[in-house]
């Protein structure tokens, strides 16, 4: 099937029944934002029964490429959702990377993914792939409405929900919702209209992000150089993407002009110094942006939840903005449910807050971290920088110290309320709090992959022998490899309990029903 | 680990000349770049992430 161009699809206002009730309608969730979060939002909790109406200011989807690397783990939530295995598929995958500083390239380095995974560690897709796959997967439930055209521009919080006021085409109208998710942006309406801010540390610099379509025999690697001859004291990045675009990442200074850069009289002389004078491109898109790396302090404000970018900031180095969004949602879409359900507490969306706040506080410091080391902000940071380049060269010391953006890796919830602690020893990296390692697995004679054969809701992983609605290994699922048990330190009558978001919840040497009841219940929330 | 700081160089002497030797006829700018280097090299070293965090506090210290 040949690919749409999202960029340039319109997606029409139409007037919604809503406009002209004497009395606003009242809807268990409005969604506000269709980015990938709001939309990703949307699939998750129409997934799970849960109606949605989404509000857009706009009627277009991703304007230019924008976030370009999704993650393992984000690629697997929406695999989840029914469509991460065609991003994946669309998406460029890459394992080399190429330092330079200078005029010389100092080292290289493979990535070396860990094998016996479903996903790559991440791939290089355009959002608006990304948003145009999620929207198309939008229309397959019925319980998904998307009002395109519809800005919120007035939100009035009340103990049971909060009625929002929408500016349409045709002239306002006002909606209650049980649960209003403020999925808006880095600037987020709704949060200035609530009086509510995000803080942190906003980065004195500027860069300009070209997209150039081109022919060009480059391999697929990721190549980052520091102070290069073609844009002194600098760094630039080049990565590709599908459809033979390659992102090139300027770093500007904080004394750029951001309108006078993004001209294609400012622009392309720069690409041509890196691609070389007889480079044959076109410039698909620019921009020029700035970014702080900050937070909102609290998450959840009674029925108004923040997802994404609305409720945190990172710069884009190590790729950690719209990938956390999406794990935010993961984290929420089943708790949601569960609350509208009246099956578990109000209170368990707290845990949403304290989880993801201590996620975002994660990404905050790796992707602050590599901004400091690509940008010195002093004399002196600038100084150790180039030395740990220096002897990047030949120490393997320093290529370890070398931080042009961390990969980004999902937050381990050490310490969330919803974590039964261990009772029994274990040893390796799932520990409570942790997402679930994927691994090889044969179900009914086919090959496939663990993740896929966790449920909706809760499920009970066990080792050889286990109740009828456990997975049992064995059983039920055969493990192609060895490696679930050896991830899972796994022996004979193990047993995990694990969430609706594939993150582990309890863990035990034998199976005690008793003990597997208390463990749901207090990951859902409910007082012990 | 605590961090040393009783003598316990073999020959503090030649060590302190070695180190002034080091910066012979190099710029300010050169200086601050060996000694970075110096720096990074002895840290990883060391390793011991305790020393090093205790002996960053003595040398802001003054």
């Amino acid at each position: 099937m040949a690919d749409v161009d999202y960029q340039s699809l319109v997606m029409p206002y139409r007037r919604s029944a809503d406009q002209d009730r004497p009395e606003p309608a009242r809807h268990p969730v409005v969604v506000v934002g269709a980015g990938p979060v709001g939309l990703t939002m949307a699939i998750d909790l129409a997934q799970r029964g849960v109606a949605v109406v989404v509000l857009d200011d706009d009627d277009r989807l991703s304007t230019g490429s924008r976030a370009i690397c999704f993650s393992k783990r984000a690629l697997e939530i929406w695999d989840r959702l029914g469509c991460g295995r065609r991003m994946a598929d669309k998406g460029v995958r890459w394992n080399t990377g190429r330092v330079f500083f200078g005029d010389d390239e100092i080292y290289n380095f493979d990535l070396l993914p860990e094998a016996g995974h479903g996903f790559p560690a991440f791939v290089n897709l355009q959002q608006y792939y990304a948003e145009g796959y999620l929207l198309e997967r939008t229309e397959d439930f019925p319980g998904i409405e998307i009002r395109w055209r519809n800005k919120v521009t007035g939100i009035l919080p009340a103990a049971d929900g909060a009625q929002l006021t929408i500016d349409t085409p045709d002239g306002s109208y006002d909606l209650d919702a049980d649960w209003v998710i403020a999925a808006d942006g880095s600037r987020s309406p709704l949060r200035a209209m609530m009086g509510l801010e995000a803080k942190g540390r906003v980065f004195r610099d500027r860069f300009l992000i070209a997209d150039v379509r081109m022919t060009a025999d480059f391999p697929s690697e990721r190549w980052f150089w520091f102070d290069p001859p073609f844009h002194r004291n600098q760094s630039v990045l080049l990565h590709r993407q599908p459809d033979d675009v390659w992102r090139i990442d300027f770093q500007l200074g904080w004394d750029a002009d951001p309108i006078a850069e993004r001209q294609p009289e400012r622009v392309l002389p720069r690409v041509r110094a890196l691609l070389g004078p007889d480079a044959q491109f076109d410039l698909e898109w620019c921009s020029v942006y700035t970014f702080a790396c900050q937070r909102m302090e609290r998450f959840c404000h009674g029925r108004v939840v923040f997802v994404g970018d609305a409720a945190h900031g990172v710069s884009p180095f190590g790729a950690r903005g719209a990938n956390s969004g999406v794990q935010d949602v993961d984290n929420l879409g089943w708790k949601l449910a569960l609350v509208l359900e009246g099956r578990a507490p109000e209170s368990l969306i707290d845990s949403y807050g304290a989880e993801r706040e201590y996620a975002a506080d994660e990404n905050i410091l790796n992707s602050t971290r590599s901004t400091d080391f690509i940008t010195p902000k002093s004399q002196m940071s600038r100084v150790f920088r180039d030395a740990v380049l220096d002897l990047a060269r030949d120490c393997g010391f320093a290529r370890r110290l070398v931080n042009s953006g961390r990969l980004s890796v999902p937050a381990t919830l050490h310490g969330s309320s919803l974590n039964t602690p261990d009772i029994d020893a274990f040893a390796g990296a799932m520990v409570p709090g942790a997402v679930c390692a994927d691994a090889p697995v044969i179900r009914d004679g086919r090959r496939g992959w663990f993740l896929e054969n966790l449920g909706a809701g809760f499920t009970l992983l066990c080792f050889g022998e286990g109740p009828g609605d456990a997975v049992v290994v064995g059983r039920d699922l055969i493990d192609a490899e060895g490696l679930l048990a050896r991830r899972y330190d796994a022996r004979p009558g193990t047993c995990y309990l694990i969430r609706p978001d594939q993150h582990v919840a309890a863990r035990w040497r034998r199976h005690d029903a008793d003990l597997v009841a208390a463990a749901i219940d207090r990951a859902m929330g409910k007082p012990a | 680990m605590m961090l040393n700081t009783e003598p316990n160089l073999a020959a503090p002497d030649d060590f302190y000349e070695a180190l002034i030797e080091m910066h012979r006829d190099l710029t300010p700018e050169e200086s601050a770049a060996v000694n970075a280097r110096l720096i990074l090299l002895l840290a990883n070293h060391i390793g011991d992430t305790e020393v090093l965090m205790q002996a960053m506090q003595r040398a802001r210290a003054g």
